[in-house]
């Protein structure tokens, strides 16, 4: 494989997708499937995993120190990237996506592929919706607001007393984990959890499988390299929607 | 290829379901993750090290691959006591808690958390990139004797694991073997570094780091080799272990198991696979070849 170092990378472009979520393209394209992840090193910061949203791009929320310190960058900023890392979604032909927030991020990339028939996208509010004129380009587009700004007025798992679960071979989640067990609990009880997966989000040191932060239980599954792609059916009895363990290790409840 | 007659396994005072030991650092934040490596072929695990405050670690990148090898600082991240709880599910499995501390009171108090809980203790008297932990104070040889003694007079099977950063690695075996070490584990990793040429800084978020993985094998039977020669307690050997042979090679210079670490991450199962290889029944009892290489 040959000494795998971070590659340098310079951002092209910073793009402002809603208030919180900006994207960030670099002058270099990465080969990875939909769902899967780069460790994001901002220089004299911190690295975080973040999902592709392109083959050059990331689209990110401001949540702590790395990600504060990448909006602070300008064009032409250095970074370091390690990976494409983990798996990533399995492809159906007749998909359905359901997002989240940010969660739209890497189900991007699914939609512009062509299999996904139908995309529930979903937001605290309407200018917090992310990718909706990209999404329309390439699938059917249902939209939720939790405050009815645009679209259903509610939850995007009550977008799913709408559609017919059984119309699609493979379901695409990925959003905030309450949303994504929410949205479990609703497709487990019509039984399609085995044809559901669930992009998740543990704190990450390594990315590549060796170190351990990321196990989940039961089984101690790498969220990194089992992962972040699981199917419904490993979820199923596991901490997903309860708790996960923070960068020391010690549990929190979700 | 030597191969091994299959039997029950004692070292330093633990009973093993064979010689291969997950080491110190890796998949070790969780009792499942622990489990899971134990339900693979492990023959006992080490856990993360454990220490007397948590701990978030290092900023990152805090691994790079290589190679032939690992670089990382993780920063000794640990939840402190609270692990205690993930070990409950373990119950009287082979596993051995790794702990680190400041001096010998810190040893001794975070020991006590464990004790009747665990299979023995590693201490962490190597870490290379943590300040005024691990080879801080795993290179003073009073320092050593010291952290041991606190820890072995709890009376569990106490292993310390070493750290090649010193001139005379003799000298910190000999220092444990005082303290009351059932077993000596050797090695932790090289101190070490890489830097980014296109960002033009050390790649680690911690600037130094630690080697492992196959590059420091040399490095690892020559430290085993050179402490059986001074010691007389048994040795674990450990560094750039991932074939059968290899756990032979480090058998001969004087290792009575191996720990194995950074081969994990290529291949999950490397456990079973090399059980497969290293064990049969017309194999040769081990205290045949275990330190063979000398005289």
């Amino acid at each position: 494989m040959g000494d795998q170092l971070p590659a340098q990378v310079s951002i092209t472009e910073i793009k402002n997708e809603t208030p919180s979520v900006k994207t960030f393209l670099f002058d270099r394209e990465f080969s990875f499937e939909p769902g899967q992840f780069v460790m994001v090193w901002v220089p004299g910061v911190d690295e975080v995993p973040m999902a592709l949203s392109s083959a050059n791009g990331i689209t990110v929320q401001k949540v702590g120190d790395a990600t504060g310190a990448l909006f602070n960058c300008l064009t032409g900023a250095s970074l370091g990237i390690r990976g494409p890392f983990g798996n990533g979604f399995t492809r159906g032909e007749k998909m359905l996506a359901i997002a989240g927030g940010v969660g739209a991020a890497p189900l991007l990339p699914l939609a512009r592929s062509d299999c996904v028939m139908t995309m529930l996208l979903g937001a605290r509010t309407e200018k917090e919706l992310l990718f909706v004129d990209q999404l329309d380009e390439s699938t059917d587009v249902l939209i939720a607001t939790d405050d009815g700004t645009l679209g259903q007025h509610g939850f995007v798992t009550d977008l799913l007393n709408d559609i017919s679960l059984a119309t699609y071979d493979r379901i695409a989640v990925c959003g905030p984990e309450p949303m994504m067990w929410a949205v479990f609990a609703k497709i487990e009880g019509q039984g399609f959890a085995s044809r559901t997966e669930f992009s998740l989000h543990r704190y990450m040191k390594c990315g590549v499988g060796v170190c351990g932060s990321c196990c989940i239980d039961p089984d101690g599954l790498r969220v990194c390299r089992d992962g972040p792609v699981f199917s419904g059916d490993l979820l199923k009895k596991s901490e997903f929607g309860h708790y996960l363990r923070d960068a020391s290790g010690r549990k929190k409840n979700i | 290829m030597v191969v091994l007659r299959t039997g029950p396994v004692t070292v330093g005072g633990v009973a093993l379901e064979n010689h291969l030991i997950l080491a110190a650092g890796v998949l070790g934040t969780t009792g499942a993750s622990l489990s899971r490596m134990l339900v693979r072929g492990a023959g006992g695990v080490v856990t993360k090290s454990i220490g007397p405050q948590p701990k978030d670690g290092h900023a990152g990148p805090c691994v790079v691959l290589l190679d032939n090898g690992i670089l990382n600082a993780m920063g000794l991240p640990n939840p402190s006591r609270d692990f205690a709880d993930e070990l409950i599910p373990l119950g009287q499995k082979p596993v051995i808690v790794s702990i680190f501390g400041g001096n010998p009171g810190e040893f001794a108090e975070v020991a006590g958390w464990f004790v009747g809980k665990a299979a023995g203790f590693e201490l962490n008297l190597s870490c290379p990139h943590a300040e005024g932990y691990g080879a801080a104070i795993g290179v003073d040889p009073t320092l050593v004797e010291a952290c041991t003694r606190a820890v072995s007079a709890l009376g569990m099977p106490t292993w310390v694991k070493l750290t090649p950063n010193v001139t005379d690695i003799t000298a910190i075996g000999k220092a444990a073997e005082r303290g009351g070490a059932t077993a000596i584990v050797a090695i932790n990793t090289i101190k070490a570094m890489r830097i980014s040429t296109g960002l033009r800084r050390p790649v680690l978020g911690n600037r130094y780091g630690g080697l492992s993985g196959d590059a420091i094998f040399p490095v690892s039977v020559r430290c085993v080799y050179e402490l059986y020669e001074a010691c007389t307690i048994p040795i674990i050997g450990c560094g750039g272990i991932s074939t059968a042979d290899r756990v032979i090679e480090m058998m001969m210079a004087g290792a009575r198991a191996v720990e194995i670490g950074s081969a994990v991450q290529r291949d999950i199962g490397i456990f079973e696979t090399l059980k497969n290889d290293l064990y049969a029944k017309k194999g040769v009892a081990p205290e045949e070849i275990v330190g063979c290489a000398h005289g």
